[in-house]
């Protein structure tokens, strides 16, 4: 039998039966649409997590004090982390491709302003802090190029900070007090909204060496180190180490690059991307049941029609493939339509709630029409394989 | 030219043995017009069915075209089925979602025949039945002499040697079988092989060779 004359005789049956083929596809469509759907949302979460962790750049390494590890001496065994110092982020602007090297230290202060005081995030960070995450600043001028260990007394406001505590007027020249200190506010930065819920309007930036001395602190939170983005990352890695292990004698830090951080996101979401499609291919394999079921039907109902055509000469290989046929059939015709409603609710979705990511790849949409006639293959083998072991007289004569 | 030796065929019904054939033994030459009488259970079908290549036979041998056909596997019979052997049956089987141009193109379909040469037949047979205005209808549409010259149509498709109908104006009235008769004979003075299998002597009689059947055994054997 030729492929085009199957192709058109397993057309003719699937059609002939237009209300049941309807449902039985309606089966396959719900399940591709559910896997559609689940995808893009996983997907969607994918990139909106990425984006989120790349706007500040992907060449970024971080530093941070201490080491994670296990020890095997008592627990007190004398502690021998050294703080990060500031003298370490100074140093560390030697190593190779290393652009920038910014100390930073995190807490929360009040700001006090006339009559307002306001609570926020207080990052103590160096001169480069907002060049390295590209961070722009509205007016005036971020931190100037002090020496981090006795810089001047100035701020730089976060967009919300400068409103909520100047309203409309312009804060660049005021004095505000910062955790107690008077600090003169040299600088807003531009808005950048919320990063994975933490808010990076809601906070002032001051010189790392007050905060340390505000915070009572001896060690920087982290080192944010900027390299050259076109730098081999492990020479960047080795440089930092080497230059940090001579000052501190032994490896009593932790490297963390950004790129790592997005590998390890990258695992993690591609799991949950795969788990929520897991659960759209349930329903997909009660699909793959209506097809089985309604095929086996068919199988029962033509018995007398596989009869003739085992008599007019058709060989087994052409029976199992003509049901073979119409089972795939079946499931395309539905893999299309559930294409077609994934991929609507997908955009009605991206529309009707901008905030929930929805991203619908075309490698998955073809992957999922794939896997659908999958799906009916393998539905259709048992009834296709019954169908083609019938006795062609005994077949002839049930009617 | 068919042959057949020493066939026997036995079934097993309620854990009986029921001997449907008997050591037949039966000659039928090319371009021969033969029918088959015989009372119900008297093994006239399963003849047919042998000679067909649907049934086996328990024991004995079966040449078709100089061919010993009794070995072969089931796609191997398959084929000779589809190249030598043209069925009519009593209920027509005639595939209900296909017109009458596509039941008639059904074999040549199967045998992967050219689509172009595959109309051609088409045509010239719808022509040649009286078929042509009614191609496009499915069987549901058409009558049941008409439904019966379609079958026919569609064994002729392939040009077989051996034209089998089994029973063929059993479900027709007395007119449209006389005019099924007719087409038969028509089939064997254009020099093809027609074995016909009926419980009607009428029917019976018009065939040039008569063979009649009692319990399995061929009981009598007439020509002219």
């Amino acid at each position: 039998m030729r492929p085009a004359d199957l192709v058109r005789f397993t057309y003719a049956s699937v059609t002939a039966h237009r209300l049941r083929t309807g449902l039985t596809a309606l089966g396959i469509a719900v399940g591709i649409a559910a896997v559609i759907l689940l995808t893009s949302i996983g997907e969607g979460l994918h990139r909106f997590v990425i984006a989120e962790f790349t706007q500040f750049g992907t060449n970024l390494i971080s530093v941070t004090p201490g080491r994670t590890q296990t020890h095997g001496a008592s627990l007190g065994a004398v502690n021998t982390v050294r703080p990060l110092s500031i003298d370490d982020a100074l140093a560390l602007r030697r190593a190779p491709y290393v652009q920038v090297s910014d100390p930073i230290v995190q807490g929360n202060a009040e700001v006090v302003q006339g009559g307002k005081s306001r609570r926020v995030t207080l990052y103590g960070v160096g001169p480069d802090f907002a060049r390295s995450l590209q961070m722009r600043v509205a007016t005036g001028e971020f931190l100037p190029q002090d020496d981090p260990r006795a810089a001047r007394a100035f701020v730089v406001l976060g967009s919300k900070v400068a409103r909520e505590l100047f309203g409309g007027g312009n804060p660049l020249g005021s004095r505000i007090r910062v955790g107690g200190d008077r600090y003169r506010v040299v600088g807003v930065m531009q808005s950048k909204g919320q990063v994975l819920g933490f808010d990076l309007d809601d906070t002032v930036y001051i010189p790392v060496g007050r905060a340390l001395e505000l915070f009572n602190r001896e060690s920087l939170q982290e080192i944010h180190v900027n390299y050259e983005p076109t730098a081999p990352l492990a020479e960047v890695e080795e440089g930092i180490k080497r230059i940090l292990i001579a000052r501190h004698g032994t490896e009593d830090f932790t490297v963390t690059p950004q790129q790592k951080m997005l590998e390890v996101f990258g695992t993690v979401l591609d799991a949950i991307t795969f788990a929520v499609a897991a659960i759209g291919g349930i329903s997909l394999v009660v699909g793959g049941i209506g097809i089985l079921t309604i095929l086996t039907i068919a199988v029962a109902e033509r018995t007398s029609e596989i009869g003739l055509l085992r008599a007019l000469g058709a060989t087994h290989r052409a029976i199992l493939l003509l049901f073979l046929g119409e089972a795939a059939l079946l499931a395309a015709i539905g893999g299309a339509a559930g294409l077609l409603a994934g991929w609507s609710i997908a955009l009605v979705l991206q529309v009707a709630l901008p905030a929930l990511p929805v991203h619908v790849p075309w490698s998955y949409a073809a992957l999922a029409e794939l896997m659908a006639v999958g799906v009916g293959l393998a539905a259709g083998v048992l009834p296709a394989r019954r169908a083609a072991r019938l006795d062609p007289l005994e077949a002839l004569r049930s009617e | 030219m068919i042959r057949l030796t020493g066939i026997e065929r036995t079934f097993t019904v309620g854990g009986e043995q029921v001997h449907a054939l008997r050591a037949v033994t039966l000659e039928i030459a090319q371009g021969e017009s033969l029918s088959i009488m015989g009372p119900s259970g008297s093994g006239k079908s399963t003849l047919l069915n042998i000679i067909g290549l649907l049934d086996r036979p328990n024991a004995g041998t079966y040449e078709l075209d100089r061919r010993d056909v009794t070995g072969l596997t089931d796609d191997e019979l398959a084929r000779v089925r589809r190249e030598k052997i043209g069925f009519v049956f009593q209920f027509f089987h005639l595939v209900p979602r296909l017109t009458a141009a596509q039941n008639i193109e059904l074999p040549m379909v199967l045998s992967g025949i050219d689509p172009a040469e595959r109309a051609r037949r088409v045509e010239q047979l719808l022509a040649e039945y009286g078929l042509t205005e009614r191609s496009g209808h499915r069987p549901d549409q058409l009558s049941g002499g008409q439904c019966q010259r379609v079958a026919i149509a569609r064994a002729m498709s392939m040009r077989p040697g051996v034209i089998l109908a089994d029973e063929p104006t059993g479900n027709l009235d007395r007119h449209t079988g006389q005019e099924v008769m007719g087409v038969l004979e028509r089939l064997h003075q254009n020099g093809g092989t027609v074995v016909v299998v009926t419980h009607d002597p009428e029917i019976g009689a018009r065939s040039h060779r008569r063979l009649r059947m009692i319990d399995g055994a061929v009981a009598s054997d007439e020509k002219g």
